[in-house]
This record gives C-alpha cells, sequence and structure tokens, in this order.
C-alpha cells in the first residue's frame, strides 16, 4: 500500500468546533449503493445557508488541506462524510481535535487526522486566508505542519500515524492474515460454543 | 473465572479475552461476537469484499435488519422512493450472496437493528458487538462491548471478524441516589453529556455505574447506553447483574436449560467487582437531574425544563462561538425558558426510546388528551415485536384517539432518510438522540432532545412543558 509522508497542498480554513457529520454529508445523500458523487454533496447545506461558507470561496477550491476544529467529524459513523472530503478534493485534516470514529474512518481511507494547537490553528487560518494561494506541509514523519517560514508541531495517535507512513492502512489486508488465530480466540470464548 | 477481587474492569477483562494480537502499528486486532448490519452502510463493504474475493468468515454470527430507510406509512415494493429501494435490493441480494440472516420487512423481528439484537437475545454480556452505525454503544447496557464503525471496517469484521482498533481508556460516571418521578434516563444520558460535554469521552469508554443505573430496567439502560457516543466515547457499558439475566431468559439467541444458568455464571462473572481500577472517574447525584431539553445544535446544548437558555458570557470563550452559531440557528435568545416554546412535530422513536417501556411512558401522558392544533405528532415503535406489544396493550388507540400518528416500525424521523421529513423552519419536540442542523430532513428544522414522556406532553400542550405536571 501506498506510504504517507507528507502532503503538500493549499488550504481551507473551517475554524468550527463540534462540526458533525450530517452537516459535512447530510443523510438524505446516503441513499446510496456507491460513494462515487458524494464530493460534490460535501457541507451541501451548511453551503446553501451561507454563500460565505468556505466551500463556497472559490480561492479555496482545489484546496487539499483541511483547517479544522475541535471535535470535527463527531456523531455519526458514516464513512459517506471522509468519502465525501477526499472526494472534494481533501487530502490531509490539520485540527485542534477529531471525533473517533471519524478518524478511523479516515484513516482507513489515506486520509491523516492530525492535531495542531488553537494558536498554530489561528496562524495557518490567517496565512491561507491572507494569502489563499499559499501551500501547507502536513509532515508526518516530523510530526509539523509547515507554511512558508513558520513550522508547528502535530500530533497524530502513534497507531494511525504507523500505520499511514509505513503503507499499513490497510487493515483488511493485515486482519485477514491470521484466520486461524482468530479462530482459537473464538474457540476459548464459551458463548461462541453455546456455553456447551 | 475471573475472581471479584479483581482489580480488572468489565472492559478491560472482555478486551483482553477478545484480543487476537496487536498489529505492527500497535492496535489490538479485536475479535468481534456478533456483528450487526443494516442496509445503509453495507453495500459498499460487500463490494469491497468481491473486490478482492474475500467471503464473510463467521456468517452465523452476522444478521442483517433493515431500518434507516424503511417508509412508515406506504412499505409497498417497491418503495416510492427509487434509491431506497435501491438500498433494499442491494441489502436483499448481499445477504443472499454471503448466506447472511436478513430480517426483511416480512420477518416479525424486524426493526432498528438496535432495538431487534437485543430483543432477540443476540446481545449478551461479555460478548463484542459492532455495527455500522453510531448508536451501537446502545448493546452496552448488557455489559457487552460494542462499537460504531465505519464502512471499511465493516469490511474489516465481514472478512476477519475482528477489527484493528487502540485501546481506549475506561471512565466511571457513577449516577448515584434516584431520580425523582417524571426524571427518566434519557434525562440521566442527556445531563451526563451536559455536564462532560460532546467531546468529553473522546478516548474512553464509559462504564455507568451507581444505584440509578442499577435500578434501571434493561430499556432504560440501553437508552443511556445509546447516547454514550453523543458524549463523544469509543463505548458505553453497565455492569451485568439479575436484571440483566432475567432479560435474557427465553429469547431466541438465549441459551438454554442448562446452558442458560451456566451462560449466566459467566455473565455476572465478568462484571467490575468493587475494587475494579479505572482510568479516571466523575459523579453525579441522581436526585439533582431535572427532566432535561436541548435548546441547541449538539446534544450537550441543554437545560433542566424550567431553566433558561444559557447566555454566551456564561460559556467558556473558546465555546462562545458555537453557541452563538446555535442560538441563531434555532432562532432563540439568550436567556430565554424553554420552557413554553412552540412546537410542530413531535416524534417518539428511534434507537434511544422506541421501546415497549418508552411507548407506555408517552402513553401515560398522552391517555385522555388531544394533540394540540397545529402540531403533527408520530410514533413510530422500534420494531415489529414492540409494535405488536404495544397492540396488545392497546397503547395504538391511546394515541390514535389523542391524535398521535401510529406507524410501521424504523429509524423514521430521527435522521429522515425515509419520508418522514421536518418540513422547513418546523420545530420538533422528539425522543431521539441528534439535534444537529439539518437532522430531521429539513435543512433548517429544528430539533428539541427530550425523554418520550416529555414529547407527548410537548405534543399536547403544543409547547415545551414540564411532564411532571401531567403525571
Amino acid at each position: 500500500m501506498q506510504t504517507i509522508e507528507s502532503i503538500t497542498a493549499r488550504a481551507i480554513p473551517l475554524p468550527l468546533d463540534d462540526i458533525d457529520t450530517d452537516r459535512i454529508i447530510p443523510a438524505r445523500y446516503l441513499r446510496c449503493v456507491t460513494f462515487e458523487g458524494l464530493g460534490e454533496h460535501a457541507f451541501e447545506d451548511d453551503r446553501q445557508q451561507n454563500a460565505e461558507h468556505p466551500f463556497n470561496q472559490p480561492q479555496f477550491q482545489g484546496a487539499g488541506i483541511l483547517l479544522a476544529g475541535r471535535n470535527f467529524g463527531c456523531g455519526s459513523s458514516r464513512e459517506h462524510a471522509p468519502q465525501s472530503l477526499m472526494r472534494w478534493g481533501v487530502k490531509a485534516i490539520v485540527g485542534e481535535s477529531f471525533a473517533e470514529i471519524f478518524f478511523g474512518n479516515c484513516t482507513a481511507n489515506g486520509i491523516p487526522c492530525v492535531c495542531a494547537d488553537p494558536e498554530a490553528l489561528r496562524q495557518l487560518g490567517a496565512a491561507v486566508t491572507a494569502a489563499p494561494k499559499t501551500e501547507l506541509t502536513v509532515n508526518l514523519v516530523n510530526k509539523t505542519v509547515t507554511c512558508g517560514t513558520r513550522s508547528f508541531p502535530i500530533s497524530m495517535q502513534e497507531g494511525a500515524r504507523q500505520s499511514l507512513v509505513t503503507g499499513n492502512w490497510d487493515f483488511l489486508g493485515q486482519l485477514v492474515e491470521v484466520a486461524s488465530q482468530t479462530r482459537e480466540v473464538a474457540q476459548r470464548l464459551p458463548y461462541m460454543n453455546s456455553f456447551a | 473465572m475471573a475472581t471479584f477481587g479483581s482489580r480488572q474492569n468489565l472492559f478491560n477483562r472482555v478486551w483482553d479475552e477478545h484480543t487476537v494480537r496487536i498489529l505492527p502499528s500497535g492496535q489490538t486486532q479485536l475479535f468481534i461476537g456478533w456483528h450487526l448490519i443494516h442496509e445503509v452502510t453495507s453495500p459498499q463493504a460487500f463490494q469491497m469484499l468481491r473486490d478482492r474475493g474475500l467471503t464473510v468468515m463467521y456468517p452465523e454470527r452476522t444478521l442483517a435488519s433493515v431500518d434507516h430507510i424503511i417508509p412508515t406509512l406506504n412499505q409497498a415494493r417497491p418503495f416510492a422512493d427509487g434509491l431506497a429501494e435501491q438500498m433494499m435490493t442491494a441489502i436483499e441480494r448481499n445477504c443472499r450472496e454471503f448466506g447472511i440472516k436478513l430480517l426483511n420487512l416480512d420477518d416479525e423481528h424486524q426493526g432498528i437493528v438496535h432495538v431487534a439484537g437485543p430483543e432477540l437475545g443476540i446481545t449478551q454480556p461479555g460478548i463484542t458487538l459492532a455495527c455500522g452505525d453510531s448508536h451501537t454503544s446502545t448493546h452496552g447496557a448488557f455489559g457487552c462491548i460494542a462499537f460504531g464503525i465505519g464502512t471499511s471496517q465493516v469490511a474489516d469484521v465481514f472478512a476477519s471478524q475482528t477489527m484493528a482498533i487502540g485501546r481506549p481508556k475506561v471512565r466511571r460516571v457513577e449516577v448515584s441516589g434516584r431520580l425523582s418521578h417524571g426524571v427518566y434516563a434519557k434525562d440521566a444520558t442527556l445531563h451526563v453529556i451536559r455536564k462532560l460535554g460532546v467531546e468529553g469521552g473522546v478516548g474512553y469508554a464509559y462504564e455507568y455505574a451507581g444505584d440509578v443505573f442499577d435500578r434501571m430496567n434493561m430499556e432504560e439502560r440501553m437508552t443511556v447506553c445509546n447516547m454514550s457516543i453523543e458524549g463523544g466515547a469509543r463505548c458505553g457499558y453497565i455492569n451485568p447483574d439479575q436484571t440483566t439475566v432475567d432479560y435474557l431468559r427465553d429469547r431466541p439467541f438465549s441459551p438454554k436449560g442448562q446452558a442458560f444458568d451456566r451462560a449466566a455464571q459467566w455473565w455476572l462473572s465478568r462484571a467490575s467487582g468493587p475494587n475494579a481500577d479505572f482510568d479516571d472517574r466523575v459523579a453525579f447525584d441522581g436526585g439533582e437531574i431535572e427532566p432535561t431539553v436541548t435548546w441547541g445544535i449538539n446534544p450537550a446544548q441543554s437545560v433542566g425544563v424550567n431553566e433558561q437558555i444559557p447566555s454566551a458570557g456564561s460559556y467558556p470563550a473558546h465555546k462562545q462561538g458555537e453557541l452563538r452559531e446555535a442560538l441563531a440557528f434555532m432562532d432563540f435568545r439568550e436567556n430565554q425558558p424553554i420552557k413554553g416554546t412552540k412546537i410542530d412535530v413531535a416524534f417518539i422513536g428511534s434507537c434511544t426510546n422506541s421501546r415497549i417501556s418508552d411507548l407506555r411512558e408517552a402513553a401515560k401522558v398522552a391517555k385522555g388528551h388531544h394533540v394540540a392544533k397545529n402540531v403533527r405528532a408520530l410514533v413510530v415503535p422500534g420494531s415489529q415485536q414492540v409494535l405488536a406489544q404495544a397492540e396488545k396493550e392497546g397503547l395504538h388507540e391511546i394515541f390514535k384517539s389523542a391524535g398521535f400518528e401510529w406507524r410501521a416500525a424504523g429509524c423514521s424521523m430521527c435522521l429522515a432518510m425515509n419520508p418522514d421529513k421536518l418540513v422547513g423552519r418546523e420545530i420538533c419536540a422528539s425522543s431521539s438522540n441528534r439535534n444537529f442542523k439539518g437532522r430531521q430532513g429539513s435543512p433548517t428544522g429544528r430539533t428539541l432532545l427530550m425523554s418520550p414522556a416529555m414529547v407527548a406532553a410537548a405534543a399536547i400542550n403544543g409547547v415545551v412543558s414540564d411532564v411532571r405536571e401531567m403525571l
């Protein structure tokens, strides 16, 4: 699998807390059997209600790094949320913190969700707002996000970081490797044998 | 068997027993005892199996139900909504192809996956369970470790009966004392989320303990564990006790005869002992909890029914922007009382509050009254079993003569993937779990979360009311 060590791209700031996955992709777009076409509906209702929404602004089209707030991706476990962001163009998310199911879904799709402190996010947001063509680099190896000459530390759950930088974020491939070990665990559990 | 004096809590005991190995990333490969699926988050996972030529490792430990997109009025096939019909066809075909039992509309056990699973006796203490739905935490009511997962992980569990997951810490959330009359499990869980915040549980599994949870029946415990995810916790659980064992007796998937006695002994032995260790502890007094109502756009933005909506100044600086956004969306003012807020719609249902005891409590309030003029009220049982039991008890007649619509089982207006939706700026008193912007089907629609009895009270009075005045 592809190793994901660093992402360099323009950024889009969305400095709001507790953005839930219903807002990222409203439930009516979950009436589908594939993830195709979800990109155009990312933040659809927020965009309809707010012409100034960053996802509506021409200067941020083509951005690949989303600058988020606290507890980004809370609520529903729908993988349609990272899928819609990914298909819109998001390749990495830098936020203050992330909801856990969303974080796991992103990792499974090769999208690193990394944490930076609020002051770093404020400065990065200000920089890309002032100059939207600015490219940021999220580096998972040396654990920094850089913007021109400025560099800020980032953190990420170590297991997820390791799996991305070593190209081991295809969990399915790893999990099926040890089927016999899995069956042994199952056999030791009394409920798997109907308490016989 | 674990000893009573063990310092290991239930979560860590179950985790260790289900650990297959530690992955190179440091995450645990965890065995999953039961896998529940539904029509929304599974089709892409089945396709992932096909793409890789994989099969389902334990089809007999996998159960499918249909719930999210199910119309609650006209269920004739094909559904009027072509996209919903396509999803139904997909889960029918996928379950046939991969040998998975499907609780389809013609099955008397069909219902919301988190209502149907426990009813069938599938959810048991000491097991692990996963489902591609965040409210899988519901099953923790049985002392089961239950994780909501995304679609990629649904494929993982299909193919390997395991998932990759980092070990969370465990927080004991104690609510001592006694809930007052007219204060329900929903109020207790909304209160905990209000106090700990929507991200307070990130990194944690919640163990709910104390007199209040000990006294609850299994359905009330499910309401509490269901909302764990709204507090940010990875899962939530309550230790198994005699209430749990009694609930499980004679369920279709429960062990029978002497095997049941062996099971009961094992189940009870999973519980955290009095000396168990926790990474964190918080405590609340159950007697202080009031009927609770959300006023904002996340489940922590709530107040007691007799309190006022807070002022921005009462929040820490970093939360004030969010508070103002919520007030603007809801069109509420700071310091406005929540009681007396006019509602347009009343919804009793969802995996949080659609079980028989929820309907009984709501019916008690509705009996002999009528839904207020201009209020549209609907009751959507969580499963066909709940529906049948309610009709046996005559609850449907109470609701219907009070002016509520009595519908077929499904998720319905909790997330409005079926035809049941808010329209425009409508305000809905709802027994569901999320008051997110646009959650109930209208992008600008508004949701006030509360207990089913409080929803019934609001439906009758046409405004948010204190149900205690009607009991």
